[in-house]
């Protein structure tokens, strides 16, 4: 039942990109092929789930006033072991999300995840509430990646899906990942919205 | 260094506020961007703030890469490097506005911490070693990126402005979604300049 909440929290109620607003910068740069999206939730997720471990097990012994620094040098950490891993195993990977990778260790749901949860809460909450994040972070980038991919360029984990249409190459671009985004967040809005009616019964 | 003319300095303010702006193209920093464009007065406010904190940061990574990690061959920890030098950075922003400049410490209060993980600062840091540029190229680089951001930044407050005016936006789409709509538009506008040549 726990657990249960947890999941939840991390893929609808309190979703990271679709209600708390973070970590847009992998969501709107990286989605632009499914694969790219995946990897990126994964890797983050990795990381989520190392510090929230680590910070939930210190959580007594790092000092209230630099605490922002010791979440920050762990964090980094993790980045950079995920980085050194993705670079010697997977190196295609690691070139298609160039930059990215190493941006991680700036992604404001690690920073809120230790402040708000991990420092607060014991090492099993900690990895609960990582993995669950984790998963709602990977969920909604595959789903914007998905949408961009087919779309954008017409292929799908780098099929082509159909052939004599040519695809709508502004969802590739910058912007289409916005617009993408801006589309998911407001189908998101319509089912809270419908749910929270349907729970009032019709007074909205 | 070399050959630095007011030529070069135009082509490389172009090229970073209006061709690659690092929020609308490069996708950086997204997430402060949409939390400061609230109000106004925190988005010039920061703006201004970032390009010192940007400029410096800049100054101090290249710095720090190429005369520490580089000699010593650690250039796998530059992320974990970049990291400690940008939050200390901000500690001591943090500390010295709230002694000299209480009214801006007031104004921008939550959103000055967060900086350390803004990840503007960290990409346009990481860009320039990438990208091999030199010192001054690097410095130049990071604050025309802060002119970008602010310029983005600022009009963005206006856009805003009439979004919370409206009230004939549809329901799902009311506060966030019709935001990031209102950017891709934005982003739309800027792909007018990309492939400018300088």
């Amino acid at each position: 039942m726990k657990v249960k909440e947890y999941f939840k929290a991390g893929l609808w109620t309190e979703n990271p990109v679709l209600i708390q607003f973070l970590g847009l910068c992998p969501a709107l740069a990286i989605t632009t092929t499914t694969l790219n999206a995946f990897t990126m939730g994964l890797c983050l997720t990795l990381v989520l789930i190392g510090s929230n471990v680590l910070i939930a097990l210190l959580r007594r012994l790092i000092p209230h006033h630099v605490r922002i620094i010791f979440y920050v040098l762990i964090i980094s950490g993790l980045v950079s072991l995920v980085e050194m891993i993705l670079s010697t195993f997977f190196n295609d990977l690691y070139n298609a999300l160039g930059i990215f990778v190493p941006l991680i260790a700036a992604n404001g749901i690690l920073l809120a995840r230790a402040e708000t949860f991990a420092s607060k809460n014991k090492v099993l909450p900690g990895l609960l509430d990582g993995v669950a994040m984790g998963c709602g972070f990977t969920i909604v980038l595959v789903l914007v990646g998905l949408i961009r991919e087919v779309v954008g360029s017409g292929t799908i984990f780098g099929y082509t899906l159909f052939g004599g249409i040519s695809p709508l190459s502004v969802f590739a671009l910058p912007a289409g990942g916005f617009l993408t985004l801006g589309l998911l967040a407001a189908a998101a809005q319509f089912f809270r919205n419908r749910a929270k009616r349907g729970s009032h019964d019709g007074t909205v | 260094m070399e050959q630095f003319d007011l030529g070069t300095i135009i082509a490389f303010a172009i090229g970073a506020i209006l061709v690659e702006n690092i929020v609308l193209s490069r996708l950086f920093g997204c997430g402060s961007f949409f939390g400061l464009t609230r109000k106004k007065e925190t988005a010039v406010g920061m703006g201004i703030l970032l390009i010192a904190i940007m400029g410096l940061s800049s100054l101090f990574t290249y710095c720090v890469y190429q005369w520490v990690l580089v000699p010593f061959q650690l250039e796998y920890l530059r992320t974990m490097a970049f990291m400690l030098l940008i939050a200390l950075l901000v500690q001591l922003a943090e500390m010295v506005i709230k002694k000299y400049l209480p009214a801006l410490y007031h104004m921008l209060g939550i959103y000055l911490p967060l900086m350390a993980g803004n990840c503007a600062v960290l990409g346009v840091c990481l860009s320039s070693i990438e990208r091999n540029y030199n010192l001054a190229s690097s410095v130049l680089y990071a604050v025309f990126s802060a002119v970008g951001f602010l310029l983005v930044a600022w009009v963005f407050t206006l856009v805003r402005d009439r979004i919370e005016e409206n009230d004939n936006i549809p329901k799902s789409f009311q506060g966030f979604p019709i935001t990031l709509i209102a950017a891709a538009l934005l982003a739309f506008g800027f792909m007018g300049f990309s492939g400018v040549q300088i």
